[in-house]
């Protein structure tokens, strides 16, 4: 075993942990900062982030206008405060990134070029290219380079959180390449974990995606928030889930179905925009919600094209001109060539929904931090508030910075104040983990973590899609259930120490039977349709303010069923009003 | 349609030398080598290691040797090998911790060694909320080197960082100049010295294979070669007394 101390210790070197890490450094030189991540920052899941960041720029822009389409895009289920505090500090974070570096995309007279996304009514996303996820996890990381007190823990998985008193006190790791045991103590801890969209099958997640940092505060007792809220994107690659980014529609694609119809006018989106001209909340520029809910009704009515094992839709990129793409979006032309064998100047994408983002996560207050006294949480593992029911595209990267900053440096501050926890207590439960994990080891027969893996997926999906019933989540939480008792039994049978990969698969797994409790559990209590929750059951399938215009809270119970809650919602800016796009938007109050 | 797919081993715990094993895969049109060493570890054996994530060729976890050559599992495909046949290895020219698995902290040395993040006032801590300007055309000459995914290919297929580990090596000499090259950037001086170096850009012979590798058209033996152009004139400007 060994033991380090850190003043701060940031769980996860994406996007948001390597902002935090760099507020932390930069709010005082003195303070000790550990990072540690289970993979190398650059391959962390920001990196595949395509479309852009958004924050309010232009002249014809403004504030309100960004908490608008937020809180719209939220169906009204975001923190309106924290809405407000993110858009006002967007811009800023946008600059201190190109400060740093990011080669974000410019006019020609070598301005910030913005660009349309859905659910925006004005242009206000900053792009680089269609990378711009791995420009800004690049940036991140190699500015992170310049400060001499943030000291990495790279390739190291965190087992659980160490909490003694309500307050934290540190982390439990192994180091993959070794097998051994850290402790690692800490004043404040941040975790910037990002999501759990490998609990689906069909994502367009990295395969590191699986709510690990989520599992352990809600082990510990931090309220899981508005898990329900699982983002389709409505553009994944048939077959891999590989994500085309919402900016091929910002740029000017169209959706068609397998007959060349532009079907999104039939969802309350249209009337049809011509081709080439985009228009803001229009069409293909509606939220991912409703697009997504758009093809699984195209789906039922028999509508969609083929491809492989998947029914498809097509993404329309062919008036663009090969130039304009190779421009714009140059990724998006090599993955369709690569996975799909599409040229997407002179072909349409094959694409169809994936499961991509986790609406949901650790509740924090506005300062990000949770429940535990000096546990923060920030980025898609943590629920701010600032996505409620609907995340909008282009708001999380941009959330990545704001509150992965916010949240270094409240880190900070806590750690100034506090001291470190007592060694010999925390020893104890270290001494309980070594001890789980020599059961698992030790175990020769046994449950294979991949049967219950498969399940898992394949139940997610049935019961937690696009489009639910009461029947279907009642069936998948059995099942959850049922996999929880399996997973007590499960055998890992490789016994070595030196990047024992499978080992970590199947705790990742376990966080992930955690994670999916909490959000077919959610997804059943509420007896409602709103934004990413839509249910076809009787009564259910419209929004109920009166019953349910509040966020769900799950908490974990041991080996009990898990239990739920439910917490008032922050509207003292825009109270609720009719969520509509398209022309249904301008007889619709806002 | 199935592929035998032979795999050069090492459990260091098992055993002291590499071995070779072969093992069966089904296949169709779209299954990338990523996709089938997942089929075998979830399918036949748990035990193979390898490093992965995105899927889609930007992570840059998952390079390996595909019969010799430097690739990423993720983006090439079995039904390109049906004929040739398939041996995977880990990465040639650095040091094997398991199976696929290199080590990658000369690498990442590397890369941390050349400054490679913008150094100029701005970005030292004088905060204006304004962007620099920087037009379509500045920014062309170096976006290209900005598209480094940092997989560690082009290292292993650099000869002369396969002769010698302590060469900066194509990608980090390359991400040194794209922060050269940057207009907003002023850190040239304080990068040249370690690319005048013996380790830097006249360790390389210009064989050019760093560039043919590359999954992502970053081109690194052209931002070595204009590293030399630089440095040479550089060179030259401190023995005339100064630096521009």
């Amino acid at each position: 075993m060994q033991q380090h101390d850190f003043d701060i210790l940031v769980v996860g070197g994406g996007g948001a942990g390597l902002r935090a890490s760099i507020a932390a450094a930069e709010h005082a030189s003195d303070l000790k900062i550990g990072l540690v991540s289970k993979v190398y920052p650059m391959r962390s899941h920001t990196v595949a982030a395509e479309g852009g960041a958004a924050a309010v720029t232009l002249e014809k822009d403004s504030f309100q206008a960004h908490i608008e389409d937020t809180v719209m895009g939220s169906d009204w289920l975001a923190e309106q405060q924290v809405v407000d505090y993110f858009v006002r500090h967007a811009h800023a974070e946008l600059v201190q990134m190109e400060h740093w570096g990011c080669p974000w995309s410019r006019k020609e007279d070598g301005s910030i070029q913005v660009r349309r996304f859905g659910g925006m009514k004005v242009e206000r996303t900053w792009f680089a290219a269609d990378k711009t996820g791995f420009h800004m996890l690049h940036t991140l990381y190699q500015t992170s380079l310049k400060y001499s007190q943030i000291e990495r823990l790279d390739e190291f998985f965190v087992l659980d959180l160490v909490v003694i008193d309500d307050a934290i006190a540190g982390v439990i790791a192994i180091q993959i390449a070794t097998g051994e045991l850290h402790l690692i103590r800490a004043k404040s801890v941040i975790l910037a974990t990002g999501g759990a969209g490998r609990v689906f099958r069909f994502n367009t997640n990295g395969g590191i995606v699986t709510g690990d940092g989520m599992a352990m505060a809600y082990r510990h007792g931090v309220a899981l928030r508005d898990m329900e809220f699982v983002q389709y994107h409505p553009t994944g690659l048939p077959g891999s889930g590989i994500l085309i980014t919402e900016a091929s529609r910002g740029e000017g694609g169209i959706m068609i179905n397998k007959d060349g119809y532009r079907y999104l006018q039939d969802y309350g989106l249209g009337p049809e925009t011509p081709l080439g001209k985009p228009e803001n909340k229009y069409m293909e520029l509606g939220p991912r919600d409703k697009l997504s809910q758009a093809f699984w009704q195209e789906q039922q009515a028999g509508r969609t094209g083929r491809y492989g094992e998947s029914d498809v839709v097509y993404l329309d990129l062919r008036h663009l001109g090969e130039k304009y793409l190779q421009e714009r979006l140059p990724f998006i032309c090599e993955l369709a060539k690569a996975y799909v064998n599409v040229d997407p100047a002179r072909e349409p994408i094959p694409v169809r929904p994936a499961v991509h983002y986790t609406m949901g996560g650790i509740m924090t207050d506005a300062q990000c931090e949770t429940s535990i006294k000096g546990l923060y949480a920030a980025g898609e593992c943590a629920s701010v508030g600032l996505h409620g029911a609907n995340r909008l595209g282009s708001n999380s990267l941009t959330e990545l910075l704001v509150f992965g900053r916010l949240a270094g440096e409240q880190a900070a501050a806590n750690a100034q104040t506090q001291d470190f926890a007592s060694l010999s207590t925390m020893q104890e439960q270290l001494n309980q983990q070594q001890q789980q994990l020599a059961e698992l080891s030790a175990r020769d027969t046994g449950e294979s973590w991949v049967e219950i893996k498969k399940e898992l997926l394949i139940t997610m999906e049935e019961g937690c899609g696009i489009y639910r019933t009461e029947a279907g989540m009642q069936k998948t939480l059995n099942t959850i259930r049922a996999l929880q008792q399996r997973y007590k039994n499960v055998q890992v049978s490789d016994k070595s120490k030196v990047y024992n990969t499978e080992l970590f698969m199947c705790l990742e797994l376990g966080f992930g039977l955690d994670i999916a409790e909490a959000t077919c559990l959610g997804a059943l209590e509420r007896r409602e349709s709103r934004g990413a929750h839509q249910r076809l059951d009787e009564g259910c399938t419209s929004r109920n303010d009166e019953e349910f215009l509040r966020h769900s809270l799950v908490y974990y119970q041991g080996q009990e069923d898990a239990r739920l809650e439910w917490q008032e919602v922050d509207t003292s800016i825009l109270p609720p009003a009719v969520r509509a796009y398209g022309d249904a938007a301008k007889g619709a109050k806002s | 349609m199935k592929l035998d797919i032979t795999i050069l081993r090492y459990l260091p715990e098992q055993a002291a030398e590499p071995f070779s094993q072969t093992y069966s895969v089904p296949y169709d049109a779209s299954t990338s080598v990523l996709d089938a060493l997942t089929y075998i570890k979830e399918e036949l054996d748990p035990t193979l290691s390898y490093r992965w994530s995105c899927r889609m060729a930007i992570c840059g976890s998952c390079g390996m040797m595909i019969n010799g050559k430097p690739i990423l599992g993720c983006n090439v495909f079995l039904r390109d090998y049906a004929k040739t046949g398939m041996l995977i290895e880990p990465l040639a020219h650095f040091p094997v911790e398991r199976d696929l698995i290199i080590d990658m902290e000369s690498f990442l040395t590397h890369l941390e060694a050349v400054k490679p993040y913008l150094i100029n006032k701005k970005a030292q801590g004088v905060q204006t909320f304004e962007p620099h300007v920087q037009t379509p055309q500045q920014m062309d000459k170096y976006q290209q080197f900005s598209n480094c995914i940092n997989c560690g290919l082009c290292y292993s297929a650099c000869p002369q960082f396969g002769l010698n580990p302590e060469f900066i090596g194509p990608a980090a000499l390359t991400l040194a100049h794209r922060y050269n090259l940057d207009s907003r950037d002023q850190g040239q001086a304080e990068r040249m010295p370690m690319i005048n170096s013996e380790e830097g850009a006249w360790s390389c012979t210009f064989v050019g294979y760093c560039s043919e590798v590359c999954p992502k058209q970053v081109d690194p033996a052209a931002a070595v070669n204009q590293s030399k152009v630089t440095s040479a004139t550089d060179l030259l400007l401190s023995l005339l007394g100064g630096r521009s």
